[in-house]
């Protein structure tokens, strides 16, 4: 009798597990910090839109910027009994326990697009982008482009102290690294944003005699990168021929920028973090394979070659 | 007249100098400073740029004076921004014409400032947590209404509002000069301006002596909340976008230090709208000066609190006491105050 009792239950857990395995009847938790930018919006949607290509029930919980909401939702996902837990952490610090809880109900959180400072056992892997490649991506373009020619470059960095800031700036030095023809001339902060890219383009454009001395733009992100196209265009230049402009994002008015020939590249940030994750929990619920414990993301280059309009039309939808 | 200019002037003396001060410095480390040249029919210089970068600040520091001197503070000023310029952006691209557009956002700005006013004298709530509440809801209620994405716009008349000009002289300038102007006249030739001072040094006493107090307090935010709507919009237009969650981040505390350098007591009572100006244009102008020099990033919150801590020591009371007590002659057999009595 007890062994009848045990070889039925164990049917019913097998069955359960290969349940499971297909991605059909997947269960899966979704933990975002919030909706801050227009990137994190865009993650947001496309995670969605994987999780329904695939046929995955996602369960969404917008944390708004909280830790604690976070943890929150984390219980609330074991709670549920869902096959994975997908956490885009708000801070690095103060997951151990919650990590611990999730691995003791044998559930796999994968993190995306930012990392935790915790034992690597606690999580199945972390999707992410690397940002100094990004940036030496940029810089491999720049020193591309200009062929030899001799260039004076303006940086437009990121928040003072902010790790896209200090990494995109790294890997971009060390792709000029040992270029005598490319130079560093003015590098600010523009914190990432519209208006200060402006404001600053504009006194590098007074201080480098009205611009004649800058042959390229580098910024950290887009959106500085636009409003830096119209403080060029303001004085009297054309941003995309007299001033190159590089930067980072690949947001969707970018793209618009591109089609106009007033931005040159753009590299990409991709928002589709969820899907190479979705593929790891897959594989991994099917055989058992631990998965590296670090997925990178592609940095893909667009440029004005690559039809930007198009690009555009089908970023636009997204949510940026 | 003479003595009425030589007090005005007087008033305004040490935030000239420290303009005068700041300006110097900045064209010793960079010589092409004070170029101004004519480039597409404008004014083009970093002199220019200083007035019209601080635009933003300089229209909500001319709000917060109003509201300081009645022994307020509004903080709500970024966020208020930030919701207009979402409207100007949502309205604009949905169709609506310019003067349209215009008239709801200030509507709007005007709406929020009468929320702040009837929380202060309606509600009797502290100034400070009052504003706190618009503050902290704004910037939501803006991310609602461009749903967390920047809206960008290609109407050539809001675009004009921030990038166009008028006699040579970039539009923001010629709004916050304009506008400033007026409402230094409305609150001076009349006796507005006395009011609110009145109410700012004691409220109690105003509302005794026959000062309807609740109107008054209100009408101060609601100038400031107009001030900021015309900060939003010159802010959005600049950008030809709206960002809602970085239009006017942290301005309030730009404009409430353009007050303080301008020398207006945030105890309330006396104040001065041009001196309030003069101190946001000295702000724009550390920062201006600040992006010129060249020096890393890291360095640039850090000049910029030492010069200000500076320009506030160079105005306390106990230092000029001090000052003049080193620099007073010391003639022997001078009459002390006692003996001349």
């Amino acid at each position: 009798m007890k062994f009848v009792k045990a070889l039925a239950s164990a049917t019913i857990l097998a069955a359960c597990t290969f349940g499971s395995a297909s991605a059909a009847d997947l269960v899966v938790g979704f933990s975002q910090i919030g909706s801050e930018s227009g990137w994190r919006a865009a993650e947001t949607t496309l995670t969605k839109q994987q999780a329904e290509q695939r046929g995955i029930d996602l369960k969404f919980a917008d944390a708004q910027q909280k830790q604690e909401n976070q943890i929150k939702a984390i219980r609330s996902f074991i709670a549920q009994g869902v096959n994975a837990i997908l956490l885009a952490p708000v801070v690095a610090t103060g997951w151990d326990e919650v990590l611990q809880e999730a691995k003791d109900a044998e559930i796999p959180v994968i993190l995306l697009d930012r990392t935790v400072d915790a034992p690597k056992e606690l999580y199945l892997t972390a999707v992410t982008s690397d940002l100094v490649h990004e940036g030496n991506v940029a810089g491999k373009w720049l020193v591309d482009t200009v062929a030899g020619k001799s260039c004076n470059v303006v940086e437009l960095q990121g928040t003072t102290g902010s790790s896209p800031a200090i990494d995109r700036k790294k890997g971009f030095e060390a792709a000029l690294a040992g270029k005598d023809n490319l130079k560093i001339v003015r590098s600010q902060t523009g914190d990432f944003t519209r208006t200060k890219g402006k404001e600053v383009m504009e006194s590098f454009l007074k201080a480098e005699d009205g611009g004649k001395n800058i042959c390229a733009l580098y910024a950290h992100n887009d959106d500085m990168a636009v409003g830096a196209i119209q403080a060029i265009k303001e004085a009297g230049l054309k941003p995309g021929k007299d001033i190159l402009v590089v930067s980072i994002d690949a947001v969707p008015d970018i793209f618009q920028a591109m089609a106009a020939g007033e931005a040159n590249a753009t590299v990409e940030l991709t928002p589709n973090m969820a899907g190479p994750a979705f593929d790891v929990l897959a594989t991994y619920l099917k055989d058992g394979k631990e998965p590296a414990k670090w997925i990178q993301t592609e940095s893909k280059l667009y440029t004005q070659a690559d039809d930007p309009m198009k690009v555009y039309e089908e970023k636009k939808g997204l949510g940026y | 007249m003479t003595s009425t200019v030589r007090t005005y002037l007087g008033r305004l003396l040490p935030q000239l100098i420290a303009l005068a001060i700041i300006i110097a410095a900045i064209s010793i480390i960079f010589p092409g400073f004070l170029n101004l040249q004519i480039q597409n029919g404008r004014l083009y210089g970093s002199l220019i740029d200083i007035l019209n970068r601080g635009a933003p600040v300089v229209l909500l520091a001319i709000g917060m004076t109003v509201v300081i001197a009645t022994k307020g503070i509004d903080l709500s000023v970024g966020a208020v921004m930030a919701i207009c310029g979402a409207v100007s952006a949502s309205l604009i691209t949905s169709g609506h014409s310019l003067a349209e557009t215009l008239l709801v956002t200030l509507a709007v700005g005007v709406l929020c400032g009468v929320w702040n006013g009837i929380l202060v004298a309606v509600l009797d709530i502290q100034p400070i947590i009052a504003t706190l509440v618009l503050m902290v809801a704004g910037r939501g209620i803006a991310q609602l209404i461009t749903e967390g994405a920047i809206l960008t716009f290609n109407d050539p008349g809001l675009i004009f509002i921030g990038s166009g000009s008028f006699l040579g002289l970039p539009m923001p300038v010629v709004i916050w000069l304009v506008f400033g102007i007026l409402v230094a006249l409305v609150v001076r030739q009349t006796a507005l301006g006395m009011l609110v001072e009145a109410v700012g040094v004691n409220r109690e006493a105003s509302t005794l002596s026959g000062v309807f107090t609740p109107v008054l307090l209100i009408a101060a935010y609601v100038l400031s909340g107009l001030c900021a709507a015309i900060a939003g919009v010159i802010a959005a237009a600049d950008i030809k976008g709206a960002d809602a969650n970085n239009a006017g981040l942290w301005l309030e505390l730009d404009a409430i230090l353009a007050v303080v350098v301008g020398g207006t007591s945030l105890l309330g009572g006396r104040f001065s709208i041009a001196a309030s100006v003069l101190g946001a244009i000295i702000i724009q102008a550390i920062n201006t000066g600040i992006l010129l020099s060249g020096f890393p990033p890291e360095f640039n919150l850090i000049i910029k609190a030492a010069i200000i801590v500076f320009i506030l020591v160079l105005q306390s009371p106990r230092f000029r006491a001090v000052f003049t007590f080193v620099s007073m002659p010391r003639a022997a057999g001078r009459p002390t105050e006692r003996e001349a009595k």
